[in-house]
Order: C-alpha cells, then structure tokens, then sequence
C-alpha cells in the first residue's frame, strides 16, 4: 500500500523507469516523448501509461510541464514512484494525474497491465 | 495534518475546483514535510515569473489559472520578469520575448497579484514583521526575510506560493518553527571586510561549505548595511540553500542562540583570495550589471555619485525595482547615470533576462549570486569586484 499523492483511478499499461525523471527539458510537453538524451526512456511515450520511476529530478519548472501534457492530451494516465518529491507532487495535483508514492517500484515490468486506485494506495497487476 | 472545518469544505471541492486543487497542493507538500496544520500567511511572493525560467508551460498554467478565476487573499508580490516592462523596446529585449513575457504579467495581475516584480519586496512595499509566518520564493528574499527582518519561510515554488497566495495559508512545518531556526554551525570571520562584494565573496565560499544548514556569524563588521545583509544572504542561497542565518549583533534571533559545542569554520584572508580567484572567470566586461539582488536606493545613488560627469567606455545597467527607479528618478540619479552612459533597468534582472542573446558574453558584476549564475544560466564570463572597482575600470 503506498500512500496517494493525487486521487483517481484507472487501469492502463506500465512504463517503467530504473531512472529518476526530470520533466523540464526531459519529456517533450507536445508529443509526450521522453527526449533526454541517455535517459533509459529515451525515444518512449509516457502518453496514457502507467508512468513508474524512482523520483522526479531537475528544474521546478517540471511541475509544469507535467500540467501542460495533460493539457495536452499526451500525459501519462497514472504516476507512480518510490518516492514522490514536490516538483512530481505539484505537477500530478496541478494536472489531476493520480499519483501514489511509497511503493516499491521494482515489483513492475514494462508492459505490464496495471490497475492504480490512488486513494487506496493500491498499483496491481490485472490478471 | 490537522484540517479545519473550512478547510476540508475546500478539500472536498464546495468552493470550487480552483479552490480545491490548491488546497490538495498545499496539504499534500505539508504531509510530504510533516506540517502538523495549516496556518495563516501575511504576504506572499511568488517566484516563475521571467519567461525565460517558466517557458511555454509555465504561461500556460498561469492563464490557465487566471481564466479559472484564481485570486490572491494576501498581499502577493512577483520575483523579477524577464525584462523591464516600461522599457524593454528601447532596453533591446526581443520582441516575441516580450509578448509572452506580458502575457504572463496579465495572467498574473488578472489574479490580483501586485506586478511589482523584484527580489526586494522588502524595499518596495512588501515588508513582514518579526516573527510573521509569510510564504515567499526568491531564495534571497526568503534569505532576507527570514535573517534579517526575522519574519518565517520556507523557500516556496512558484505554484505553491501562488496557492499560498490564493488561500492565504501554508502547512506548518521547516523554518515556520521555532526547533528549525537554530543554527548548525558557526562562521568565525577572521579575515577583514572591505567592500560590497566582499559581502558576497564570504557568502558565496560559506554557502558552498554549508549547503543547506544555518550558519551562525561571529566577527562581521557592525557597520554592516542592510544592502551588505541581502548580499551576503543572496550569496549563500546561490552557492548553497541557505534559506537562513544569523549574524552576532547584527540579526534579531541571533542573540537566542546557543553556538557553545558547534561546528566552526573559520574565514580567513586566503579563502577570500581564492573565492575571488574562482568567481572571476574572465577580464575585461562587456558589461557591467550591478542590482542583483534589487539595488537599494542607497546603492543607486553611490553608483551615480561615482559616474557623475564622466563618460562610461561599457553599457552599464542597475537593476531595481521599479518603485526604486522611480524614487532615482526623482532624485536625478536615473538621468546622472544616462547621461553617463548607462542605465537604471527595472523589474528583471541580470540572471532571469535573456543578455546571452544581446550581444553580451562577459559581465563585470559584485555579486556572489550573479556570480554563480551568471555563467550557467546566461553563457557568461564573469569579472567579480567590488562596484567600485568594476566602474573604474569601465570608465
């Protein structure tokens, strides 16, 4: 059970990353593509995934960039990591992305189908 | 965290989802620190305000915000734009720069914020008390605000302070607490204080050494201004996050405290040599840019005392606020240093306005926090000196 950061609930594909991820100048805000050169992402769409990675990292500006890919309708459909750090937080409650923390992230592959109930705490596989 | 009847009234989305997205912001951070509740905020500042730090997203949220009919509850000042937004034409700034960059400040005055943008809302009608509880972003503000006048801060986001600003609370917990506040190692300064940007220099090696702790000064000069204060907290916050010090009768906690049993470190005449050494990474400004943070009306009038008369041989520009410029203005100061040749630059600054594509590649500045920004986030060389020398050498 890990602990909600932004309510929701949704049942979508997982995307996971070994590496934090910083959203400013790391994920392109119109396509939705990871873009940092290096990154274990690189090249990936976050767009309607169960988007999984450690923590956020980089410039503050990152919350607002997670804002502006739901806007623009390539955002991911739930965020989950280990441990969610207030660039991550203040995007996910900004763009009303659910969002769950403490949650030992290397139970998930990607690929895998996922169910997330934010307010529950609760990231399981779908059989 | 302890929620008010109110409060969780908002939570659940009976104000509205304006209302209630700030309010999940604001308990979330606060149950990511440990606040214990909410409380009451005097003022705010909110910082994301230069286009060049914020970009597309950051404009996009801020109307976006507006257009939901966000309002501020609290006095609610802005960091520094991008640009003067009087002048910014004449100034050189680029056009499609300046569009968005106004798109921004009505975004931002549709929300009732004052576009008062500057690092010194202290000196331009945002003063606290001691001991009020305010939510302000700028690092050297918070630095100022809570060293010097003793109010309490956390260093707050650009969308956390704007949520504080709206529902005039933030969570309790970090420097809003007394248990916070008290300081982790003393600074023994055994070297001698000569200049400004020997304010900034200390700063700037005390805030590498210390990085986020509170740091406790013996042996600072008492003839010390608050001008020198904000430069040597600016420093720190840039070099380091120090969001807090105390200094031996010169800050109003710093008598509270007890520095028997603590780290030191101590500051002498070769570690201001080899700061100096690695601050100034070039020679021969293109520019000089003084006013970082804001420059006093004070630190303008001696500027303008030094270039009375005289022909200035490089662009000159002192960035303030734009209730400063003004008082300059009336003084004759603001005419003094143009017809010098320089110029009196209002609600931006040096680090957050784009001079890397003006023309600029070395800046003459006295400034520990330009010092350190400087090259990153502006491309430039940096000649650091104290206002003194560096107007010398350029006229």
């Amino acid at each position: 059970m890990g602990r909600m950061i932004s309510p929701g609930k949704v049942e979508a594909e997982a995307i996971v990353s070994p590496e934090p991820i910083g959203f400013y100048g790391g994920v392109d805000i119109e396509t939705g593509m990871v873009i940092e050169k290096g990154h274990p992402l690189e090249g990936e769409s976050v767009t309607g995934k169960v988007l999984i990675f450690p923590r956020g990292k980089g410039s503050t500006v990152g919350s607002y960039v997670i804002y502006g890919l739901q806007k623009n309708g390539v955002g991911p459909a739930a965020i989950i990591n280990e441990e969610t750090e207030t660039i991550v937080a203040t995007g996910a409650i900004l763009a009303d992305i659910p969002c769950i923390d403490q949650i030992d992230i290397s139970r998930f592959h990607t690929g895998d189908v996922l169910r997330v109930d934010a307010e529950k705490g609760l990231v399981e596989k779908v059989d | 965290m302890y929620l008010s009847r109110e409060e969780e009234t908002i939570l659940e989305g009976e104000k509205g989802p304006v209302l209630e997205k700030m309010m999940r912001l604001l308990t979330r951070l606060g149950d990511i620190y440990g606040a214990d509740k909410m409380i009451p905020v005097g003022s705010v500042q909110v910082s994301g305000v230069s286009y060049k730090s914020v970009g597309d997203p950051g404009m996009a949220f801020l109307e976006d915000m507006a257009s939901q009919g966000a309002k501020v509850s609290v006095l609610t000042f802005l960091n520094p734009a991008g640009m003067d937004l009087e002048d910014w034409d004449e100034i050189g700034f680029p056009k499609d720069f300046a569009e968005k960059q106004l798109r921004i400040m009505k975004a931002f005055k549709e929300m009732g914020i004052v576009v008062t943008s500057t690092c010194t809302p202290y000196l331009a009608g945002n003063l606290p008390r001691f001991r009020e509880h305010i939510a302000w972003s700028e690092s050297s503000a918070v630095s100022f605000a809570n060293s010097v006048i003793s109010a309490r801060t956390n260093r707050e986001g650009g969308p956390s302070a704007l949520a504080a600003a709206v529902l005039g609370k933030t969570p309790n917990y970090g420097l809003h607490l007394d248990e916070n506040r008290r300081p982790d190692v003393l600074v023994d300064v055994q070297c001698e204080i000569r200049s400004d940007a020997d304010f900034g220099a200390l700063g700037w090696h005390i805030g590498k050494l210390v990085k986020s702790k509170i740091p406790y000064y013996r042996g600072m000069p008492t003839w010390a201004t608050t001008d020198d204060l904000k430069a040597l907290g600016a420093a720190m916050a840039a070099s380091g996050a120090v969001a807090l010090y105390h200094a031996e009768d010169l800050t109003p906690e710093a008598h509270l405290q007890d520095v028997s049993d603590m780290e030191k470190i101590t500051v002498d005449e070769d570690d201001m040599r080899e700061t100096y050494e690695t601050l100034n990474t070039g020679e021969d400004p293109d520019i000089v840019i003084l006013g970082c943070p804001h420059a006093s009306l004070r630190e303008i009038r001696k500027a303008a005392d030094q270039v009375e008369g005289k022909t200035l041989k490089k662009p000159l520009w002192i960035c303030t606020s734009r209730v400063m410029k003004e008082a300059a203005d009336r003084m004759g100061y603001t005419d003094i240093i143009e017809e010098a040749g320089g110029r009196i630059v209002a609600d931006t600054c040096m680090v957050v306005s784009p001079i890397e594509t003006m023309g600029y590649g070395i800046t003459g500045c006295s400034s520990g926090k330009a010092a350190q920004y400087l090259p990153g986030f502006c491309k430039q060389k940096v000649v650091f000196n104290s206002v003194e020398s560096l107007l010398k050498e350029v006229l």
